[in-house]
C-alpha cells in the first residue's frame, strides 16, 4: 500500500501534465497543418491516426490510467475493442451496398 | 464523543470504487456519441462531395483555437488534483477556477460560431439549407447535433467542477480525500477527448 501510494506521488508531479499538454498542442497544429495539404484518401486515416494519439494521451496520463488497476485498463481496452468491432461490422455493410 | 469520533475514522470509503463507478458511466457516454459517430461515417461515405463542400464553410481558426482552449483546460484540471494532493488548497482552488473559465470561453467562442451561421441562413430547417442537397443538410444536422450534445457536456462540466470548488473551499474535499474532484475530472477530460475527434471530422474535412 505505501509502495502504491509513493508512486503515485511521484507520477502525479506537474511536469509530465505539461510535457502531455505541450504534445497535444503540438499534435493539434499537426493535424491543421496536414489537412491542409491533399494526400487524398489517406487523409481521413491521418487525421484519426493522430486523434487516436491525442486520445491515448490524455486516457493514459490524464486520466491516470496508467497508474489505475490493470483491470481499469481492461475495460476501457475492451470497450474500445466494441466500438472498432461495430465499425468494421458496418462499414463491411455499407461498402458492399453502395458498390 | 468518543464512540462519535471513532465511527467518523471508519466511515466506509472506497476511492477504487468510485472511479471505477465514473468509469463505466464514461462507457455509456462512449455509447451515447458512439451512436452518433457511426451516423456522421455513413453519411459522409454516402455524402463524401457534399461533406468536403459543407466542411468548408466552418471556421477552422475558431475550431482550432477552441481545441487549444479545451486541451488546456484539462491540463488545468489535472494539475489541480496534483496540487490538492501535495496539500496546495488555495493552488488547486486557482486551478478549477482557470479550468472553469476556460470552459465558459469555449462555449462563448461556440455561441458565436452558432450564431454566425445561423445569420447566414444556415439552421436545421431554414431555405437556404433545404435548398442544398440532402448531402449538406445531413452535415449540418449532425454538425449541430453532435457539438450542441458536446456542449451540453462542457456546461454539466462547468456545473460539476464549480460543485467541486465549492467543497474544497468547504472543506469537503481535502488532500486525503480528492476522489470526487477526480471523478469530476474523469468527465472533463473525457469530453475533452469527444472534442479531440469532432475537431478534425467536422472542420478538418479537405
Amino acid at each position: 500500500m505505501d509502495k502504491h501510494h509513493s508512486e503515485i506521488e511521484h507520477a502525479h508531479n506537474y511536469g509530465i501534465y505539461i510535457l502531455v499538454w505541450l504534445a497535444l498542442l503540438i499534435l493539434t497544429g499537426l493535424t491543421v497543418t496536414v489537412a491542409g495539404i491533399n494526400f487524398g484518401a489517406i487523409t481521413i486515416a491521418t487525421a484519426l491516426v493522430i486523434a487516436s494519439v491525442k486520445s491515448y494521451l490524455v486516457l493514459t496520463i490524464f486520466m491516470h490510467l496508467r497508474l489505475e488497476m490493470k483491470a481499469f485498463r481492461v475495460f476501457v481496452i475492451v470497450a474500445l475493442c466494441f466500438i472498432i468491432i461495430s465499425f468494421s461490422l458496418l462499414f463491411a455493410d455499407y461498402s458492399f451496398l453502395v458498390k | 464523543m468518543i464512540n462519535q469520533e471513532h465511527a467518523a475514522e471508519h466511515v466506509h470509503r472506497d476511492d477504487i470504487g468510485t472511479r471505477m463507478g465514473v468509469w463505466l458511466f464514461l462507457f455509456t457516454e462512449l455509447l451515447l456519441f458512439g451512436g452518433l459517430f457511426f451516423l456522421y461515417s455513413v453519411y459522409r461515405f454516402l455524402h463524401q462531395m457534399d461533406f468536403h463542400v459543407a466542411a468548408k464553410e466552418l471556421n477552422v481558426f475558431i475550431g482550432t483555437l477552441n481545441t487549444a482552449i479545451l486541451l488546456t483546460s484539462s491540463l488545468t484540471m489535472a494539475l489541480s488534483i496534483t496540487a490538492i494532493q501535495r496539500g496546495s488548497r488555495k493552488l488547486s482552488i486557482s486551478l478549477q477556477c482557470i479550468t472553469i473559465l476556460f470552459g465558459i470561453i469555449f462555449l462563448v467562442n461556440k455561441y458565436f460560431e452558432w450564431m454566425t451561421k445561423i445569420h447566414h441562413g444556415i439552421y436545421p430547417g431554414s431555405e437556404d439549407l433545404v435548398a442544398r442537397g440532402s448531402g449538406q443538410i445531413l452535415f449540418f444536422g449532425l454538425y449541430y447535433t453532435m457539438t450542441g450534445l458536446h456542449g451540453l457536456h462542457v456546461i454539466i462540466g462547468i456545473v460539476l467542477i464549480s460543485i467541486m470548488t465549492r467543497f474544497t473551499v468547504n472543506g469537503v474535499i481535502t488532500p486525503e480525500n480528492y476522489v470526487k474532484l477526480e471523478a469530476a475530472g474523469l468527465y472533463w477530460h473525457l469530453v475533452d477527448i469527444i472534442w479531440i475527434f469532432l475537431f478534425p471530422l467536422f472542420y478538418l474535412i479537405t
